[in-house]
């Protein structure tokens, strides 16, 4: 109970802060965190990629195991997008079975991945049928300090970019890479008292009325949208969101996926 | 979304199913049909049949989740196994329970939840039959079934999903269309404030088409609102005649 009012009290001081044009860490209201990205740094995993986002940190292994293609499209791989809340990412992280959080933070993730076509699940068929490439995207939050959606879809952007088909292994033969073929960013902004604020932290997120996630690719186009929060918005609001999220994703994306691969 | 394979999506101006781009397929609503339940709402949105059920306000169990300012409003989206074509295995599974969540988040904001600290108000909508569009025809048929049930509401929320279709801006998918489409965008909103208070994507969409087909299902929800409002005063009217035939005037 006592959390509770320290939840208030925390709401306040942000809603506070933000009426005279200020953040808690000093950021413009369309700021990012200082944002690092690593790649590369697991080397059970096909492809990894860590993420800092301010003081969150995400990490992302791809794993690429041979199964069995669904019945409905025996010519496709599979991907499947998982998260983990682990409790030693937060003090409100519990263990047991996926909640409703992390299931919708891997199904956004995965709704940007699959919106824009990044992968071309028809080159993961290995036997039509019968074996195909399972692409596991597996999202392991190890510090949420907010905003871990940007954190994760940008760290599975990057895993997949760097992923290495493990031929050898099922003795099989075939590329080594993975093609990728766009580059969705997700941005998420806050509404808080009808102000916009890019990248919330924790105690931005609890004090705002509704949170959005509109992810987008390379050619400015969107490739998902998530609205959170059990308060309506106007479709200003809306709209002006969405064009400030294509246009942060294209600053990430000039800054950290236009690499040569 | 799978690829658009040799599917004609538009011929002659009108979809698979002969509907123009902006045209809603049939809605059924049934108030009160349900017994047991405080509330309850049954919604037909062209072939999809979903039923909805409303209990409470009552206790909140566990009581560890109460919350001691408002009822916390509980929301289960479950489909029936024979709803699909391919059987569905009993049970949540990662898409009801997101489903679960998008669709309380749309109805919390019409609720006056700050009425009933402490208690629960329990929605509980059955996919009988899957045609595409079942969060929009789930989130329709609680909101009436949370009105049957005398919830204190500010208003009612309607809900529709456009999508993009052989390079149009259609309205209320198909399965066919759902499932062969480019893009698919369910919302929701309170129609007579214009407040949107759910909104989904995935697929594909520039920003204009975006914005296209957020209009076009604001639009929408201002017809779906209608009908659900006829059908919840044509409910309470019938009652009334009823009553007033018993009564031998």
């Amino acid at each position: 109970m006592g959390l509770e009012i320290m939840d208030d009290v925390r709401k306040d001081f942000v809603r506070n802060m933000l009426s005279e044009g200020d953040r808690e860490d000093g950021r413009g209201f369309r700021e990012y965190r200082e944002i690092s990205l690593k790649r590369d740094i697991m080397n059970k995993a096909e492809g990894s990629a860590c993420v800092k986002l301010g003081d969150t940190e995400v990490l992302v292994g791809a794993k690429l195991e041979v199964g069995s293609p669904f019945p409905d499209s025996p010519t496709e791989g599979v991907l499947i997008t998982n998260a983990e809340l682990v409790p030693l990412a937060s003090p409100e992280f519990e263990s047991g079975p996926p909640n409703e959080k992390s299931i919708q933070l891997a199904r956004v993730v995965d709704r940007g991945i699959r919106g824009s076509g990044v992968i071309d699940l028809g080159k993961l068929c290995i036997e039509e049928g019968e074996k195909v490439w399972i692409l596991f995207l597996d999202i392991h939050v190890l510090d949420n300090n907010g905003n871990l959606v940007d954190a994760a879809a940008l760290g599975a952007i990057a895993a997949l970019q760097n992923i290495r088909v493990p031929n050898e292994k099922y003795g099989l033969t075939g590329e080594e890479t993975l093609q990728v073929h766009d580059t969705p960013v997700a941005v998420t902004m806050v509404e808080i008292d009808g102000t916009i604020v890019v990248d919330p932290t924790c105690n931005e997120e609890n004090a705002a009325t509704n949170r959005l996630t509109a992810i987008s690719n390379a050619d400015g186009s969107l490739s998902g949208l998530q609205k959170t929060g059990s308060y309506g918005m106007k479709e200003e609001t809306i709209v002006e969101m969405v064009e400030l999220g294509i246009e942060k994703a294209g600053e990430i994306r000039e800054k950290f996926l236009n690499v040569p691969s | 979304m799978k690829k658009e394979g040799e599917i004609e999506f538009i011929k002659d101006g009108k979809r698979v199913d002969g509907r123009s781009f902006d045209e809603l397929r049939n809605i059924k609503i049934d108030v009160g049909v349900l017994k047991r339940a405080d509330g309850s709402c049954y919604f037909e949105l062209g072939n999809n049949k979903v039923l909805a059920a409303v209990y409470g306000p009552r206790e909140m169990h566990p009581r560890h989740a109460q919350d001691a300012k408002m009822a916390v409003v509980k929301f289960r989206y479950n489909m029936a196994p024979f709803s699909v074509d391919d059987r569905k295995r009993p049970g949540p599974d990662r898409r009801s329970v997101e489903i679960s969540k998008v669709s309380r988040e749309a109805l919390d904001p019409v609720i006056l939840r700050e009425y009933y600290p402490k208690a629960a108000i329990e929605v509980y909508v059955e996919i009988l039959q899957s045609d595409a569009g079942t969060r929009t025809a789930g989130i329709n048929a609680a909101s009436v079934a949370l009105a049957d049930a005398g919830v204190p509401m500010r208003d009612l929320v309607s809900s529709v999903a456009v999508g993009k279709v052989g390079g149009e801006i259609v309205l209320d998918l198909n399965a066919v269309e759902d499932n062969y489409g480019e893009a698919d965008m369910p919302i929701a909103m309170i129609a007579r404030r214009n407040t949107i208070t759910a909104l989904q994507m995935d697929g594909n969409l520039t920003k204009d088409e975006f914005e296209k087909g957020l209009k076009l299902a604001m639009k929408a929800c201002q017809q779906i609102y209608e009908l659900q409002r006829t059908a919840l005063i044509g409910r309470y009217n019938k009652g009334e005649s009823a009553k007033l035939k018993d009564s031998g005037t």
